[in-house]
């Protein structure tokens, strides 16, 4: 501890750390010094001033923010001198702020204005005009109010330091100087709506909230937000029973103080014009809005006729990898009770061979934070800015200080850190590309790799060097990790994938992390809501067929919970026809789209996020409890309460829970017995490489993932929400003879669908970039799997 | 890592950049360590507006920031910065008058409106024949001894009387021809 100091900030003596700034060390101590530019996740910027203070033997004020403490130093912060310094500092920024705080949004959570309550006058001496400033149109996400800008600087530092995407600039100086992208664009970046937080005036506002509401007419609730399986942590403000606006709840061990634009505007898509607000029953072609005990009656009434007429395993259960652990525990509790094991969550996934070989849950693998500080890391399919933005944050916080960061990608996607090696393939050559690392690997290692994957490492002896320097890089790294992410588990590969990747983190010591869509993949595979493994991985009795088996051999009967499939399944068409000759879709959600429109022949409105209570467990594996905030809509009801009350009209026993905590007691317990699930998995083999072939693969756009962002206005008007094109690489264009913009047909599994031909050179060669998720690709079939091009 | 979504212009910007250009900007890169090369960014605008007859324009910036591997804004908030940086079209000739203190108080600003009289034009604004371009007026200059003081291209006039700036203009405009 020979770096510790002892300073004295207002007659008090504190001690410090040698480097620390003095602001640091008096936040630390609760001593309040006024700042507008100063933020702890940004470098120190000293332009605003107004954290002047005075230290003695200095001649001048000093800004707290910029004055490294010193042993012996003396500082105070509210002596005349300083209060002198603070107050002229204050004089100068109102000098050109409008006084427009009653129509201004941050009014009531403005630090300018609260800090000019403090340190202003009541009177203003400056009599010359004000500067006006034009306002940027930076796109759906983020209102501008230029003229209130006081030139902290805090959005460009956000852009250039934490988002890796440097979009807003200061352009001009002294008084032309002003805020903005220059050439006029939107904002691009996955997290520019913290800029709204960071600003501290109201320069930057909320587009979506501008002028809903004031701050103090909102009723603040906590949350979890539930796009991803970072679990970041929320405040959802509401005012009347509604949704206005999701903010950031601090958390230093999951999002620290930021919100990715997913998370932050997903709200809007609540009260969506296609809510289910009453459930609908069908009677012959037509959907007719029935009272609640009419409809449940009637869905357990039928699904006993279904399970009647043609045995329990006729009987389907489809859940979202976001619904809660309650949910998800509840709906595979009803399914099994009625003696049938068909129940997944994993609706994007292409391949089920490893089931029996996966931990209890998928996951990190250890706490968000230490990712920051990982030597290596590996990505097996994976867009992890898009996908996981706040995890990608905490990647190119390694990739920043020096972390080799290596991708094995379909894409070669557009990352906010540096790329130290890219193997960009096919969807087979990607688990022949980690079958060559992993071969290097086992050179080294004692372990031999496990028997399905064995013949893959085998044949991939001799690794073309690019591998055998990803297998040194990771092998070398103190703390390295692979992360297997979503492309990974729409290859019709996943299963070889992932133990390849499961041996590969285990030769070279370093951490496996699985991160796939939802907000609660590892709360649905601990609540039993996959095929093979009930509640806390007890093997299933008996096992049922998993998602896409469920609807490539359709079912009788499905029970639909917050899922799409026209856009949620891996194999739409599959879905398509499998739901349409269904005797009975029962669908539960808070919307119905469309298509869901066309087969549901029950629909029951659920309260939707923020309107139910529930749980998440997220990447590191953290149990995080919600309560419901908003009133759900029309007589939605929250879905575990819709499972219950079926349960018990399908006169299934061990349903009677009178709240959520029971049913998340029973998951606890469940859990806490479980022990680390064991299995044998059958060998994988590749198809023979047969060039020429042209292979597509679908990954799901940033704001594509679920049906709530799917609704959300703001987010659907940014760059990233496109619709299905065929995008592939210059040398593929040009064997098929494709031009840009021209319009073809696709063909893939039986299905047809036309679109227009994009050429983007990152997309790997033999490869055709069609989104899944996204309208114009409903009518396809395999997010990833084998296509091709008709003319004509 | 580039920055994303802007890179369109970026990627046929470098063309916009012709060999002797790359050549005078390498010249910069390479005093800087590779890391740093960013801090070339100054003399890579001055090259390029001098090339470009007085005047960036945002192809031009956007193609230096591909050239150094810097996002655009940070080049465009370089270029509005500095006052010797142009980002639209101008005058041939740069006249810059001093109207601080020391100029002010020895009739600078009766220099600067002798100027615009006999130009027709306001500060900020060229002349329509293309061959004066009144910049807006500079601080101090640092040649209070010779005020008032006025600077053309790059050359400083000291000691200026309305006959004195007369003449200086009428040099420069038979120069022209």
């Amino acid at each position: 501890m020979s770096d510790e100091i002892t300073i004295e900030i207002d007659g008090r003596p504190l001690k410090a750390r040698k480097g620390q700034m003095l602001i640091e060390v008096a936040d630390a101590h609760g001593i309040r010094i006024p700042r507008f530019c100063y933020h702890p996740k940004l470098s120190v910027a000293a332009n605003c001033r107004m954290c002047l203070v005075e230290v003695e033997k200095a001649p001048k004020p000093l800004p707290a923010c910029a004055t490294p403490v010193a042993d012996g130093m003396k500082v105070y912060t509210r002596s005349p001198k300083a209060l002198a310094a603070q107050k002229a500092t204050m004089e100068f920024l109102l000098i050109n702020h409008p006084l427009d705080c009653p129509i201004c949004d941050q009014g009531g959570e403005c630090e300018l204005q609260d800090l000019a309550m403090g340190y202003g006058r009541d009177v203003s001496r400056f009599a010359e005009r004000k500067r006006v400033v034009p306002d940027p149109d930076l796109g759906p996400l983020v209102a501008t109010d230029m003229t209130r800008c006081i030139h902290c600087t805090r959005c460009v530092r956000f852009g250039e330091e934490i988002a890796g995407i440097k979009e807003l600039g200061a352009t001009g100086r002294g008084e032309d100087m002003r805020i903005g992208t220059y050439v006029q664009h939107a904002l691009t970046s996955e997290l520019s709506g913290n800029v709204i937080d960071l600003c501290p005036v109201g320069a930057l506002t909320s587009k979506p909230f501008r002028f809903r509401a004031r701050p103090w007419e909102l009723i603040q609730h906590e949350g979890i937000a539930p796009h991803d399986v970072v679990g970041s942590n929320i405040h959802l403000h509401t005012l009347r029973g509604r949704v206005l606006r999701v903010v950031p709840h601090d958390n230093e061990e999951i999002n620290e103080t930021w919100l990715s634009d997913r998370d932050r505007f997903s709200y809007e898509g609540l009260y969506a014009p296609d809510r289910l607000e009453r459930p609908q029953l069908r009677e012959g072609a037509v959907l007719q809005e029935v009272e609640w005990e009419t409809a449940l009656e009637q869905a357990a009434e039928r699904l006993k006729a279904v399970v009647a007429a043609h045995g329990p395993e006729a009987v389907g259960a489809l859940a979202s990898p976001s619904a809660t652990v309650e949910e998800l525990y509840l709906l595979q509790k009803l399914v099994r009770a009625l003696g049938s094991g068909n129940v997944d969550h994993r609706l994007r996934q292409g391949d089920f061979g490893a089931d029996a070989a996966m931990p209890l849950a998928p996951g990190l693998g250890m706490p968000i934070p230490e990712l920051e500080r990982v030597e290596a890391a590996l990505l097996v399919g994976s867009n992890i800015r898009m996908d996981q933005p706040l995890l990608g944050l905490r990647l190119r916080k390694a990739g920043m200080r020096g972390a080799e960061i290596m991708v094995l990608n379909p894409v070669d996607y557009d990352f906010h850190f540096p790329v130290a090696r890219r193997l960009i393939a096919d969807p087979p050559g990607m688990v022949r590309g980690l079958a060559a690392v992993a071969a290097a690997l086992a050179r080294h290692s004692d372990m031999a790799p496990p028997p399905a994957v064995a013949g893959l490492v085998a044949a991939a002896k001799a690794g073309p060097p690019e591998h055998e320097a990803v297998a040194e890089s990771l092998r070398r790294a103190g703390s390295a990790v692979v992360i297997v992410g979503a492309q990974a588990h729409a290859s019709p590969w996943f299963g070889a994938l992932r133990l390849l990747a499961g041996y590969v983190a285990q030769a070279a010591e370093a951490t496996l992390a699985e991160l796939p869509f939802g907000a609660n993949p590892a709360g649905a595979w601990l609540a039993g809501a996959v095929p093979h493994r009930g509640p806390g991985g007890r093997p299933a009795e008996p096992a049922g067929l998993d998602a896409r088996a469920m609807l490539e051999q359709p079912r009788k009967a499905y029970i639909l919970l917050g899922v799409e499939p026209e856009r949620d399944a891996w194999n739409p068409a599959a879905a398509a026809r499998a739901l349409g000759e269904a005797e009975l879709v029962i669908h539960i959600a808070p919307w119905l789209s469309e298509a869901g429109r066309r087969w549901a022949h029950v629909a029951l409105p659920a309260a939707a996020f923020a309107e139910t209570s529930g749980t998440f467990v997220n990447a590191d594996g953290r149990w995080q409890a919600f309560a419901g905030a908003a009133r759900p809509v029309g007589e939605a009801r929250p879905a575990w309460k819709i499972l219950r009350v079926l349960a018990t009209l399908l006169d299934l026993a061990g349903f009677d829970y009178d709240d959520p905590e029971q049913v998340r007691a029973e998951v606890r317990e469940a859990v806490a017995e479980a022990g680390e699930p064991a299995g044998a998995v059958a060998a994988v083999a590749l198809p023979e490489g047969a060039g020429g072939g042209l292979w597509r693969v679908g990954d799901v756009p940033i704001y594509a993932v679920d049906a709530l962002v799917r609704r959300s206005g703001p987010l659907q008007r940014t760059v990233h929400a496109v619709d299905a094109a065929l995008r592939v690489a210059p040398a593929t264009a040009a064997r098929l003879g494709l031009a840009a913009g021209e319009r073809v047909r696709v063909r893939q599994d039986g299905t047809m669908a036309e679109m227009e031909v994009v050429i983007e050179p990152r997309v790997a060669e033999g490869c055709a970039l069609i989104h899944a998720a996204v309208p114009g690709s409903e009518a396809l079939g395999p997010a990833v799997g084998p296509m091709e091009v008709v003319r004509g | 890592m580039s920055a994303a979504g802007q890179g369109t212009a970026a990627a046929s910007g470098r063309a916009l950049l012709d060999e002797k250009v790359r050549a005078e900007i390498d010249d910069w890169v390479r005093r800087f360590p590779p890391e740093r090369k960013r801090s070339a960014v100054l003399s890579a605008l001055r090259i390029v507006q001098h090339h470009n007859g007085g005047h960036l324009t945002v192809p031009l910036m956007d193609a230096v920031a591909d050239y150094l591997g810097i996002e655009p804004i940070s080049v465009y908030e370089v270029a509005t910065f500095y006052s010797m940086l142009e980002t639209r079209p101008v005058g041939r000739h740069h006249i810059s008058v001093c109207t601080n203190v020391s100029c002010m108080l020895r009739g600078g600003e009766e220099i600067l409106r002798h100027i615009e009289r006999r130009l027709g034009i306001k500060v900020g604004e060229s002349t329509p024949d293309g061959r004066f371009y009144l910049k807006r007026e500079e601080e101090c200059l640092a040649a209070c001894c010779g005020a008032p003081m006025m600077q053309i291209d790059h050359v400083y006039y000291e000691n200026l009387t309305p006959e004195k700036v007369d003449e200086i203009l009428d040099r420069l405009e038979r120069g022209d021809e």
